[in-house]
């Protein structure tokens, strides 16, 4: 046991950046404005930022098993946008949700059959799943669709009250779900335990008997359904579909997770870190936001930076560990 | 053992090729429950292959498996896993970046609300360590451990689940004389318990001591099987490379001694790193080979890896030459003519997604700086020069390392590092995996390029190897250097030293 604990930090260092990080540009803010350091300022960072949450518990498990999936930005537009169309035309909400959870699940498991049947490299066939979500967005309308049902835009707009005052969105409680799911697959079952094998190394999971094949394909449903489910988020968010929602947002995704210590060569990584990474990037948003003067580029070349330093920091820790 | 029961596995007429080799031509083979049956071959005969043709890995062109007579085919290892036959495939096949229980248990983990139980995951992993004598915290990383440990984790992954037939593809190539001892122990009693076993390894001490039948493959085909008792030394040689004696006589071609060494070519003055190796003194000269020798864990590979910048020195220096080295990593050693032919071959080493003649130039290229490119001719000559001197098999330099068989792949490995020319070349378990014919041209190699003034550096696990060839034998115990021996030294005095104190200290304790 006293070699676990001895152990624990080299394998945790990567999140416990992160979180320190967190802390540090949030202590930043609440130095140099007031009203930064409210609990209502870090529900807003919540609420803002759902639907990134759980797109970046999808992509961990995809970044775990050694993936990338590029198509998640325009499945949030897809989404947004099977959601609006399919209020305007008034299908019940339940149906619609149901619809929107099974297109992008169907959409991450073609990827995923394409990626282990033909052996393609995922940045290509996720690549092509990007342009053929976006490219659906527009055949179903080109213009912006505003949602008018009532019901949706009642739970948009319902607030929750937590002690002190703080108010949250039911969004932020779907995310947080999102993420405790995440965190029991990952690390209490079998199917999160291979993920793991595979991201370290493929060859040798296959060799001792593990469904690796189940297991590459299931990560890209896992990150479909996650895109879906964060595109009903972003929906909720903006009470609009449109073909041009979330455009990058991929990339906000997949920055979270490496600057939430994910190595992008699989195997290594936590989800909580992700959920961090998120954190991180919308503590830099709202802090530039609270500057008001600087404009919300910004927060791009922060990110742009952050993310260098993370991953020169991954690459000094996996030398050490040699 | 009796022949009564009928064969656990039967395979008829497996018949496999790659894109151009014929790996397996038409090959039997019985495995019976209740012995250990040993797979003898070269590298690259299709030892191997064999295997995993039975486990699914491969599927065979042509011919049929049967387990318990029934026909099956197996599409993946998970399914002959479940079928009752466990494997340990020749390199470790484990994931480096889960923890040892993991590697255990992953895919049989005990459960416990829906999730997997990790406090029973740990018990149970420790207890199965326990069985082949190892005691390692189940809840450390994988890769925090040396090779050699890995290799017993894989064995305990095998016999951690009640098997009828046991598959170990080379499981001792890096272990201690003890360690052997202990896993043949399980083996018998796996063995008396009706475990059908099917053993494989070079070392044929080993193979005598532990294996009641045998089957002999040549080039992909079956030579023979034969029961043990009936077959000696010199037979099973002559069947496994076709020709007579060859082998043996050229181990005994490698003892003959060389006596005139030069200058001081390297020197550790004090040189150690905490936790790793106690500072130590060392002169290796130039046109000598010098021993390693210490078991598993005494810091045999630290000590190297020191030398080679690999690791940082936290005390003492080193001389090159005389003069002051600062080793800022290792291509400050390469460049002062240090070369480090590491024991892990699949980690550090090859790049096993190019061909022969790649890695070779790539070794070459990084050696004399990319501002000097080499040109073509010397290329391919030199390519062909070690090809040829290491008998790699296949002979074709466009070959892809990752499809040559385990032996072959360390040959390239240990070519990769002879074509940079290296003034001090330190070799790990260089004949790791490697068969006896191979072994004897290895040796062969060290002693020719110790007379042609390469200073060598020779780590290996196998005493009487290092005895055989070394000039000097420097010993190794708990990380401390203990002795230095001379060459003329036998191997019992080698013994007395690294375990003499170590064997007293366990019967006070
Ligand atoms: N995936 C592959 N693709 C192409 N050729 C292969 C592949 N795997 C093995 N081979 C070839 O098949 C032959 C048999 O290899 P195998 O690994 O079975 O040998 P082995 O008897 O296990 O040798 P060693 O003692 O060196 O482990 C070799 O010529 C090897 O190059
Ligand atoms: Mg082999």
């Amino acid at each position: 046991m006293t070699a676990l604990t001895t152990k624990l930090p080299s394998r945790f260092l990567p999140v416990l950046a992160t979180v320190v990080l967190f802390a540090l540009t949030f202590g930043v803010g609440s130095g140099l404005y007031d009203g930064f350091a409210s609990g209502q300022v870090i529900a807003n960072l919540f609420i803002d930022n759902a639907f990134l949450i759980v797109l970046a518990a999808g992509m961990t498990f995809v970044i775990l098993s050694g993936g990338i999936d590029l198509s998640v930005g325009s499945v949030v537009a897809l989404s947004t946008m099977v959601t609006a169309a399919g209020l305007k035309a008034g299908w019940p909400l339940p149906l619609v949700i149901i619809a929107v959870l099974v297109i992008g699940s169907t959409l991450g498991l073609l990827m995923g059959l394409v990626i282990h049947k033909f052996d393609i490299q995922p940045f290509i066939v996720t690549l092509a799943g990007m342009f053929l979500a976006r490219g659906l967005c527009f055949l179903i309308s080109v213009e912006s669709v505003s949602i008018k049902d009532s019901t949706f835009r009642d739970v948009a707009t319902a607030v929750i009250e937590l002690p002190g005052g703080v108010t949250i969105t039911y969004n932020v409680i779907i995310a947080l779900v999102v993420v405790a799911a995440a965190l029991f697959v990952l690390h209490r079952t079998r199917f999160g335990r291979t993920v793991y094998a595979v991201g370290g190394n493929e060859q040798s999971a296959l060799l001792m008997g593990l469904k690796t094949a189940r297991t590459k394909v299931g990560v890209y449903v896992i990150s479909g359904f996650c895109s879906a489910l964060a595109g009903l988020l972003f929906s909720l968010y903006m009470l609009s579909g449109y073909g041009l929602h979330a455009v990058g947002m991929e990339l906000d995704a997949i920055a979270a997770v490496v600057i939430g210590g994910t190595l992008l060569a699989g195997g290594v990584g936590y989800v909580l870190g992700s959920l961090a990474g998120v954190l991180v990037l919308g503590t830099i948003q709202t802090l530039i936001s609270f500057q008001g003067t600087l404009s919300s580029w910004w927060t791009k070349i922060v990110i742009g930076a952050l993310l260098l330093v993370f991953i020169a920091v991954q690459r000094g820790l996996i030398r050490e560990r040699r | 053992m009796t022949e009564s029961p009928p064969p656990v596995v039967e395979m008829r007429g497996i018949s496999l090729a790659f894109p151009g080799v014929k790996a397996l031509q038409d090959v039997d083979f019985q495995l019976f429950p209740g012995e250990v049956h040993a797979l003898m071959g070269e590298n690259g005969a299709g030892k191997s292959t064999l295997i995993k043709t039975l486990t699914g890995v491969h599927t065979p062109d042509s011919g049929t498996v049967l387990l318990a007579g029934e026909t099956v085919a197996f599409t993946s290892p998970g399914d002959a896993q479940q079928a009752g036959i466990s494997t340990v495939y020749q390199e470790v096949n484990l994931c480096a970046n889960l923890t040892v229980a993991e590697n255990i248990l992953l895919g049989r983990e005990p459960r416990k609300l829906g999730g997997i139980d990790f406090k029973a995951m740990r018990t149970q992993a420790a207890a199965v360590l326990a069985r082949i004598g190892v005691h390692i915290d189940p809840a450390s990383v994988l890769e925090s451990h040396p090779i050699a440990v890995q290799q017993l984790v894989a064995i305990a992954r095998a016999i951690a689940v009640d098997c009828r037939v046991l598959v170990l593809d080379e499981p001792t190539s890096s272990l201690d004389a003890g360690e052997v001892a202990e896993l043949f122990r399980i083996m018998r009693v796996l063995r008396d318990e009706g475990v059908a076993i099917l053993f494989v390894s070079h070392f044929l001490d080993q193979v005598y001591e532990i294996a009641d039948r045998m089957t002999v493959l040549r080039n992909g085909t079956l030579v023979g099987e034969h029961l043990t008792k009936d077959l000696d030394r010199r037979a099973l040689i002559a069947a496994m490379i076709g020709r007579e004696l060859g082998a043996l006589e050229a181990i005994e071609d490698a003892s003959e001694r060389r006596t005139a060494s030069g200058p001081v070519l390297v020197r550790a003055e004090g040189l150690g790193r905490k936790g790793a190796i106690a500072p130590f003194d060392l002169d290796i000269r130039a046109g000598e080979v010098v021993g390693l020798a210490g078991l598993l864990g005494s810091g045999r590979t630290e000590l190297a890896r020191l030398l080679f910048g690999a690791d940082k020195a936290t005390e003492g220096k080193l001389l090159v030459d005389g003069a002051h080295l600062h080793l800022r990593g290792p291509r400050s050693a390469i460049a002062a003519g240090i070369a480090f032919c590491s024991e892990d071959r699949k980690g550090e080493g090859l790049v096993a997604d190019l061909s022969i003649r790649d890695n070779l130039v790539l070794a070459m290229q990084a050696a004399r700086g990319w501002s000097r490119p080499v040109s073509r001719r010397v290329k391919d000559q030199l390519v062909e020069k070690y090809l040829a001197a290491l008998d790699i098999r296949p002979a074709n330099p466009d070959a892809l390392v990752r499809t040559l068989s385990g032996g072959n792949q360390q040959k390239v490995l240990l070519a990769r590092w002879l074509v940079t020319e290296p003034r001090l070349l330190i070799l790990d378990e260089p004949t790791r995996g490697i068969d006896i014919g191979a072994k004897a041209q290895i040796q062969q190699l060290v002693t020719s390029l110790a007379a042609e003034g390469t200073a060598v550096l020779f780590i290996s696990a196998e005493l009487e190897e290092v005895v055989r060839i070394a000039d000097r034998i420097v010993v190794l115990r708990d990380r401390h250097k203990i002795a230095e021996l001379d060459g003329g030294s036998s191997i019992d005095e080698v013994v007395g030293l690294i375990a003499g104190e170590h064997l007293s200290e366990e019967v006070a304790s």
